[in-house]
């Protein structure tokens, strides 16, 4: 268990190494080229979203797909917006530079749609009904979003309350643990007892022992949660440069003081790592419980869309987790950001 | 106990008085007891500026360790004003040779640190102001001690100890990290500060030049487990010069005495 604090050292420290890696903006920028380039490069960018229309158009379908029309009209106006933003660092150098970074993506996203729609729905390469062509999900979206936005409140909430149970009850476990050694000696071998068990593996008795799925999906969740975020509040108590201590306690500070205005602010970098592992880890378990009793959700609905083998609804389902996860993990990177703004930021998400 | 606490509080005066009776400790390193200081005897008196003098790793640190209460002797007592030690207080400060300042907190809040603990934040604001302008930082009270030289970072040290109105403020090579420059300045500022405000001041440094031009007495300790080897007087009045012939000539006695006169 002492092995996950060299694990987080390593985690900011490769963090720390990428860091150089990134311009001033923070993010990846794209290659700088000239200006005739960047015009050369969002003219090509406009017309693969145009080639992406015309082969969907004007290629007849093997199969019956919906929504293809609505999507190639969607692809002609962004190619030609596209085309016509060549010309956009005449009037608008602000929105010319924004534009830049982006046009390499829109340019591969425009030729892979492409291909995808070639080598699904026109030529059949890929095995069908696993791979369906782009207007397939798009139909899906259009169509299914009130069962998906019921799906995505679900999961939100079940994460939300499962991740901010397990988050809380581990930060105290963790607290207790790096301050109390009366604590310590209890609750240390049940962690080490319980802690590396996979969530997973107490689905099925939990599902039996909680009143309803719901709730043993929140425990379930908390207990996926709470291990990383007790273990690293606790190697982050524990390691608190005892020098704190001391100046804190020559100028009159309580016990009560040392634990809140020194123990744990000085932790605080630790247990977001910890917060960061349990998220990551609680989504996992989150799908799972979804799939296997919870009645609600994304991975209920993916169940669902297998049971009916519309390979469709499931893509649509992953890209709408995806951004899901992504969502929450940025969330709680700027939460970070807010709380440890006296330090300066370490990774970019 | 509350004897203690009165006597703490009313000092009756700006300074202290600290006395070490026949004190003695030892560190326990793995079961093998080391022994640190032997048997200790000093007084201290009001006001007085005294440096602690001795040969690295000699226990002058634990010394201050326990005058702050940070430590209990393991043999002997501390007194200061007549009452016996019991803990760390805040009228007993220590500056340390880190500057330690917690990097979460803006520095208005690393010296407000002491009123805060102590609930005292409310009434005495404005004194967290005055002190940062009395160290000359009152345009960075909004910074972070990242954002601080070395220096800047050891003056708010300095004021998060002040802001307390210590009686007796303890010094631990507080000046040994810094740059030779900004140790010339910080030394003299020290200096006025305590003939300001009168307090007691207990320094531990391994610079003897820097002991003769800010103390009035200069303890020199024995290799450890330490004894008090020589007790010296300076009675040389302010701002003193460093190359004063009468401190050059007590430099060398002093280097004597720890055993490097060949190195004068």
């Amino acid at each position: 268990m002492t092995s996950v604090s060299p694990a987080t050292e390593r985690l900011s420290s490769q963090a720390a190494e990428r860091q150089p890696a990134q311009d001033d903006a923070g993010r990846a920028g794209a290659p700088a080229r000239g200006w005739v380039s960047d015009s050369v490069l969002s003219v090509l960018a406009g017309s693969s979203w145009l080639l992406f229309a015309f082969i969907t158009l004007h290629w007849p379908d093997l199969n019956d797909w919906g929504r293809g029309s609505e999507f190639s009209h969607a692809a002609i106006l962004f190619g030609a917006a596209l085309i016509l933003a060549a010309g956009l660092g005449a009037v608008s150098e602000r929105g010319a530079a924004r534009l830049r970074r982006s046009t390499p993506w829109l340019l591969a996203l425009g030729l892979f749609f492409s291909l995808w729609q070639a080598a699904t729905a026109k030529f059949g390469l890929l095995p069908q009904p696993f791979f369906p062509p782009p207007h397939a999900i798009l139909e899906v979206f259009l169509d299914d979003y009130p069962k998906l936005v019921e799906s995505v409140i679900a999961s939100i909430k079940l994460e939300l309350f499962g991740f901010s149970l397990g988050a809380c009850a581990g930060f105290v476990v963790g607290v207790l643990l790096g301050w109390s050694r009366g604590f310590g000696y209890w609750a240390h071998p049940i962690m080490r007892f319980i802690g590396p068990l996979p969530s997973i593996a107490w689905l099925p008795i939990a599902f039996f022992a909680f009143p309803s799925s719901w709730s043993a999906s929140i425990f379930l969740i908390a207990l996926t949660t709470g291990f990383p975020v007790a273990v690293l509040t606790w190697s982050g108590v524990a390691s608190v440069n005892s020098a704190y201590y001391d100046v804190a306690r020559t100028l009159g500070a309580s016990p009560a003081f040392l634990v809140f205005k020194v123990a744990i602010p000085a932790a605080l970098p630790q247990v977001f790592v910890g917060l960061f592992m349990g998220l990551g880890a609680s989504f996992a378990v989150l799908v799972t419980a979804e799939m296997m009793g919870v009645k609600a959700g994304l991975g209920f609905y993916l169940q669902w869309a297998q049971g009916w083998a519309s390979y469709a609804n499931m893509y649509a389902a992953l890209i709408v987790m995806s951004v899901m996860c992504s969502s929450m993990i940025t969330l709680l990177f700027k939460a970070r950001d807010r709380v440890l703004s006296y330090k300066k930021a370490e990774v970019q998400w | 106990m509350v004897r203690a606490a009165r006597a703490a509080l009313d000092p009756g005066g700006p300074g202290s008085e600290i006395t070490l009776r026949d004190v003695s400790h030892r560190f326990d390193l793995d079961g093998a007891p080391l022994p640190v200081l032997d048997h200790i005897d000093l007084h201290v008196a009001r006001g007085e500026f005294v440096a602690l003098l001795g040969p690295s790793g000699c226990g002058k640190s634990t010394l201050l360790r326990l005058v702050a209460g940070l430590e209990k002797p393991s043999s002997g007592e501390i007194f200061a004003d007549g009452a016996p030690i019991a803990g760390p207080h805040p009228s007993r400060v220590v500056v340390f040779q880190d500057p330690t300042l917690f990097p979460w907190r803006h520095v208005f809040d690393n010296v407000a640190l002491g009123l805060e603990a102590q609930g005292l934040l409310k009434s005495r604001r404005g004194r967290v102001d005055q002190t940062l302008r009395l160290v000359g930082l009152d345009n960075f009270a909004k910074a972070f001690p990242h954002q601080l030289s070395g220096g800047m970072s050891q003056r708010v040290a300095l004021a998060r100890a002040l802001v307390n109105d210590p009686a007796v403020l303890i010094l631990d090579e507080p000046l040994g990290k810094l740059d030779s420059l900004t140790r010339m300045t910080m030394q003299g500022e020290i200096v006025n500060l305590w003939r300001r405000a009168g307090f007691t001041v207990l320094l531990v440094t391994h610079d003897i030049e820097e002991a003769l031009l800010m103390a009035t007495r200069l303890i020199v300790l024995s290799d450890r487990p330490a004894m008090v080897k020589a007790d010296i007087r300076v009675d040389k009045p302010y701002p003193r010069h460093r190359g004063d012939p009468d401190l050059v000539s007590r430099r060398r006695e002093i280097l004597g005495l720890l055993g490097l006169e060949a190195s004068w």
